[in-house]
């Protein structure tokens, strides 16, 4: 092993690898650190890939990375009890030369992306938990893993070791993570054959399906659920705030198991083995929640930085494109001959506030609060939506006018003119 | 409904026999101060649970997934760290 490596990155996940992959491309001396047996084996998604973030950084992954299904449809439902009401998109366009988004498995797919940065010249070492930096005068200088003799040195230290974000905690570079701001999410696997989901989804050969769900299943939680088709199985969970659950007093592998019993999921899953159950947190505090990125030898990526777009279920894309921008920003430094310090890293945070993660995490960044102060869009609304659809769609010699009226009087009821109106403000605030 | 064990036993693990990762910092805050007992109903993996008016935790099922320390905000009792390299979750899918 060298004496002192030109960069550290800790974790394998998608930021990590991101950034040890680029920061190896451009030849320089790079360490990456993984817990796991190997890459992969830590890491829970639901999950979607979005290509475009991993295409500025391997331009021809579709060659041979594991992938799912490209996803085609995309329909969001909103549930009451026993009925749901929804809306889909779905497009022939999606099914182009290079498909937009795709479902994939974690496991299979961060252990290919690791093969590309060990091809990239990084040396890897897994099955080594890093315990803490050392610091020197205020300054990152390496890492202590927990093997023996295990402290090792480096230029800078690129922290991508996932949402739990010990070492920034544990170096006192952030807090903890306030229960109002993580979302847990948990998942079950189950298998089927290709046929069936083709028939299930109506779709064919590789096009897949994802359905992203809100209302009753969350009783009334900050939450959603979600089910994706994969190529011989389907994915489904269910994630609510941790503030929630801790109120609600209901345990998260219940609210699963409701889920995978409403008459809308039943069929989709009937008939498949369940191979592995998974849970996982998601930093969901948005904009206002991101801690410092960057300091004397470090920088922060991905889930350990708050990175995720909660709105959009999106989180490995600002992981990825976070993690390579770290990894640029070190290459630049390097190549004008600069050390890392903090005032030249800098620029990792202006490379992030130019780029489409800070962008997005800004134009959302009153929604967590609004949610938490608005539980009914959780609760009241699902239900009032779809009491509506049945109200009008029942064909029951009740004249339409006087339906119309009865749908009318239920939001009122429950919200009252003022609510309504206060409730589409504040969407339009959160979301503007 | 299949009961978390169930779901549990479908997963592979590396138990790191006799160092587990997580602990409770003082057992009698979770039996005298805390009312709650969020982690008992919040974790996952129902790794804790009671015994009489004690909460007790096998780290044996943990997903890894950090909840039971940051759902104790009001008294910061779990001491919580990742098992050692190569040891505990083992996800085939993820």
């Amino acid at each position: 092993m060298t004496e002192k490596f030109d960069a550290i990155v800790v974790g394998a996940g998608p930021a990590g690898n991101a950034a040890a992959y680029t920061l190896a491309s451009a030849g320089l001396d790079v360490l990456q650190l993984e817990r796991g047996e190997t890459p992969g084996t830590k890491n829970v998604q639901g999950a979607i890939l979005y290509s475009d973030a991993l295409e500025r950084i391997i331009p021809d992954f579709r060659n041979d990375a594991p992938l799912e299904r490209h996803v085609i449809e995309q329909r969001m439902w909103v549930l009451d009890e026993d009925s749901f009401i929804g809306t889909s998109y779905r497009s022939d366009a999606f099914n182009s030369e290079s498909p937009n988004r795709y479902t994939i498995l974690r496991a299979p797919f961060d252990k290919w992306f690791s093969e590309k940065v060990r091809a990239a010249g990084a040396l890897v070492i897994c099955e080594t938990t890093v315990t803490e930096l050392l610091q020197e005068n205020g300054r990152v200088v390496g890492v202590r893993t927990d093997r023996e003799d295990g402290d090792i040195y480096a230029d800078v230290v690129i922290l991508a070791d996932g949402v739990n974000s010990l070492l920034a905690k544990k170096a006192g570079f952030h807090g903890e993570l306030d229960p109002k701001n993580v979302a847990l999410a948990v998942k079950e696997i189950h298998f089927l054959s290709e046929e069936i989901i083709q028939s299930r989804f109506n779709i064919k050969g590789n096009e897949g399906v994802v359905i992203e769900i809100a209302g009753a299943v969350t009783h009334g939680m900050v939450g959603t659920a979600f089910l994706y088709t994969n190529r011989e199985s389907i994915t489904l969970g269910i994630g609510c705030l941790l503030s929630d659950f801790k109120k609600s007093g209901v345990a998260p592998y219940t609210l699963l198991e409701e889920l995978k019993n409403h008459p809308a999921i039943i069929p989709l899953i009937e008939g498949g083995e369940m191979k592995e159950y998974a849970a996982h947190l998601i930093p969901e505090g948005g904009y206002k929640a991101v801690p410092r990125l960057y300091g004397e030898g470090w920088m922060i990526a991905g889930d350990s930085a708050g990175l995720v777009n909660a709105v959009h279920r999106e989180g490995s894309n600002l992981a990825m494109t976070s993690g390579r921008l770290a990894a640029e920003t070190v290459i630049s430094l390097k190549g004008k001959g600069l050390p890392c310090t903090q005032a030249n890293l800098g620029i990792y945070k202006a490379a992030l506030d130019g780029s489409f993660v800070m962008k997005d995490l800004k134009k959302y960044r009153q929604l967590p609060e609004i949610l938490h102060g608005n539980p009914h869009f959780f609760s009241v609304y699902p239900q009032l939506l779809n009491r509506a659809a049945h109200t009008m769609l029942t064909v029951d010699g009740e004249d339409k006018h006087s339906k119309e009226k009865t749908v009318r009087n239920s939001f009122v009821e429950h919200r009252s003119l003022f609510g309504l109106v206060g409730d589409a403000f504040r969407m339009w605030r959160a979301t503007r | 409904m299949i009961s978390v064990e169930e779901k549990l036993f479908q997963n592979r693990y590396k138990v790191d026999e006799g160092r587990p990762h997580i602990r409770i910092r003082n057992p009698q805050v979770c039996t005298e101060d805390c009312e709650m007992k969020a982690c008992t109903f919040a974790c996952p993996a129902a790794c804790y649970a009671m015994d009489g008016a004690k909460v007790v935790l096998t780290t044996d099922g943990c997903l890894e997934c950090g909840t039971c320390r940051i759902i104790c905000s009001e008294h910061q009792n779990v001491d919580w760290s990742y098992p050692r390299g190569g040891h505990g979750i083992l996800f085939k899918f993820g």
